[in-house]
């Protein structure tokens, strides 16, 4: 994609700079993350005492590890299971619910279409503390505050979503299909779920995968609904170790080391998933 | 097809808004000496004229404004300068590092937070403590730097998603467009200004304003942040002001009024930005 316009050859100069300026750029992202991988292998004082960016002599990631796993009763296996539950299940269902949307507003022209697109749109501008606040006022009101709902419910809807998939529905769902499977006899549900979706899978993916993210990465939300620590999600429990860090220092290594282990997780997810990250499609969105 | 994703969106996207500008017109007041039920009372926008009024949400805002004055320009030069550095013919190993910037996006902002907290002590940080022992002392989270400490917490978690956008961009223009420049004598360096920079102005402006949506949200960098140092107030900014009133103040009206406030501010910024791009497009292009 990129080597489409190189040239034979470049000036030596330019390569040299181009290169070093990327090289220089790399160490910046990479090093909260490398740093936080070697601090994982330290006992908590040697945290404060040594070099940051090697390991000492006595590496102990492994009691590290064990510490994180065991302390509070194994609390941090929940917060993971956590995460993923919130993040999975609300990004599925929040791919549903927009590619059934993008999808009809694509395809049918119902009175008021316009309108809806357009108010959809305006909610990518919403700041999400807009929404949080009086959220949980809302779910208080039907006591769903504290549970597992009150932070998957809002995470299905994704207006994002729903406009990558119009486009999406739009480039890629010619209207003959959908006419010529009318003619068969099928209906708007089963034109929809057993072509249009698969049609459009690539968008699907990537809807999920950018809600997922968001999900995961999400702290007001869940910060402001939930209150027990074993609906936590992995976020929420880490700032809660932190803020004992003043009482115990021993927190600060259990901190560092399940930052490190959350980091992995998801680079991991984000490596192994590479070719899902398919941002040309946000690319037609700007042009659409 | 249309109507669950219409049901949700009301439900968790207007409902709240809607309660948001409702509960920022009433206040909440007790009766008589304080015995019986609390009351609601409508009072128009005496909850805007009492955020409006206390200095420290104003300075609060000035905050947020002075914030994004470094923020925004610094994110979207560094997005399109990595995005057309990697898109240049003379990038080695594009698809590499592509990876390696967009990884801090799948780092949620807590725990970015929290790990360069750890890069901004001296204790813990090997950048401080090398810069230290060339006989650089710094120490980015007092009063002076700390806006800056927290830009670049918000630059590197989400400038390789944004330059992400930029390059699908890049990608989209047609190969046909560098081989006519290039065959009228043009340089890599006026391919980039004349031809790439002009043709990805949509995808800038887009990533502009999610840069200043995302700006004016500012919360989650500041709380973390805020053990570590004093220059962190407990309402640094409007956000976190308006968390404490909603959770430790108990007065949920204001903070609503503090939330619509900034969200009007999102939407004053947004379209002004639009609306400024857009008349200088019809002129320049």
């Amino acid at each position: 994609m990129v080597t489409r316009n190189q040239p034979i050859r470049q000036p030596l100069t330019s390569t040299v700079v181009v290169n070093g300026v990327l090289v220089v750029a790399a160490l910046y992202f990479l090093l909260p993350i490398l740093w936080v991988l070697v601090a994982a292998t330290k006992s908590p004082g040697e945290l404060f005492s040594s070099f940051g960016l090697w390991f000492t002599d006595s590496p102990q990631a492994w009691l590290n590890l064990t510490n994180v796993f065991t302390q509070d009763g194994g609390i941090f296996t929940s917060w993971i299971l956590n995460s993923i539950l919130y993040s999975a299940v609300g990004a599925l269902a929040a791919t549903i619910l927009s590619a059934a949307c993008g999808y009809a507003i694509a395809k049918f022209p119902f009175r008021g279409r316009e309108l809806l697109f357009s108010i959809v749109l305006g909610g990518v501008l919403v700041p999400a503390t807009v929404i949080a606040l009086p959220l949980y006022f809302l779910l208080n009101a039907v006591d769903l505050t504290g549970t597992y709902w009150s932070v998957l419910l809002p995470s299905m809807v994704s207006p994002f979503g729903v406009y990558l998939a119009r486009i999406h529905a739009n480039a890629a769902v010619p209207d003959e299909i959908i006419e010529a499977a009318r003619i068969d006899g099928a209906g708007d549900l089963r034109i929809f779920g057993a072509i249009a979706a698969r049609m459009m899978t690539p968008a699907l993916v990537t809807i999920f995968l950018f809600q997922f993210v968001t999900i995961w990465n999400n702290y007001l939300l869940p910060l402001v609904m939930l209150n027990e620590t074993k609906t936590f999600p992995l976020t929420l429990g880490l700032t809660l170790w932190n803020s004992q860090t003043q009482r115990d220092p021993m927190f600060y290594q259990l901190v560092v080391t399940g930052s490190a282990l959350s980091a992995v997780l998801l680079v991991a997810l984000m490596i192994g998933l590479q070719r899902f990250w398919k941002a040309d499609l946000t690319a037609g969105a700007t042009k659409g | 097809m249309v109507v669950p994703f219409a049901v949700m969106f009301a439900a968790f996207f207007i409902a709240p808004i809607v309660y948001a500008i409702n509960d920022s017109l009433f206040s909440t007041k007790a009766s008589g000496l304080g015995f019986g039920a609390p009351e609601k009372v409508f009072v128009l926008f005496d909850n805007y004229g009492a955020a409006l009024g206390n200095p420290s949400f104003i300075e609060s805002l000035g905050r947020l404004l002075a914030f994004a004055a470094i923020e925004v320009p610094l994110m979207v030069v560094t997005a399109v300068g990595l995005a057309l550095l990697i898109d240049s013919a003379a990038a080695r190993f594009p698809r590499i590092f592509r990876v390696v910037f967009f990884i801090p996006y799948g780092v949620p902002g807590v725990i970015a937070a929290l790990l360069w907290g750890f890069l901004y002590i001296p204790a813990t940080s090997p950048i401080l403590q090398g810069l230290s022992s060339i006989g650089i002392d710094l120490n980015p989270l007092s009063t002076d730097s700390i806006l800056f400490a927290i830009a670049n917490i918000a630059l590197w978690g989400f400038a390789g998603y944004n330059m992400l956008i930029l390059i699908a961009a890049l990608n989209a223009i047609p190969s046909e467009l560098f081989e006519a420049a290039k065959i009228d004598g043009a340089s890599e360096w006026s391919i980039t200004w004349r031809i790439k920079l002009p043709l990805v102005r949509p995808s800038v402006v887009l990533v502009t304003v999610f840069t200043i949506i995302g700006t004016l949200q500012l919360f989650v960098e500041p709380l973390v942040l805020r053990p570590l140092t004093t220059a962190i107030s407990s309402d640094y900014t409007p956000n976190l002001a308006a968390y404490n009133q909603s959770f430790s103040q108990g007065n949920p009206n204001l903070a609503a009024a503090m939330a619509v406030i900034v969200a009007l501010l999102g939407f004053a910024f947004s379209f002004g930005f639009l609306r400024l791009v857009n008349r200088k497009g019809d002129r320049a292009w």
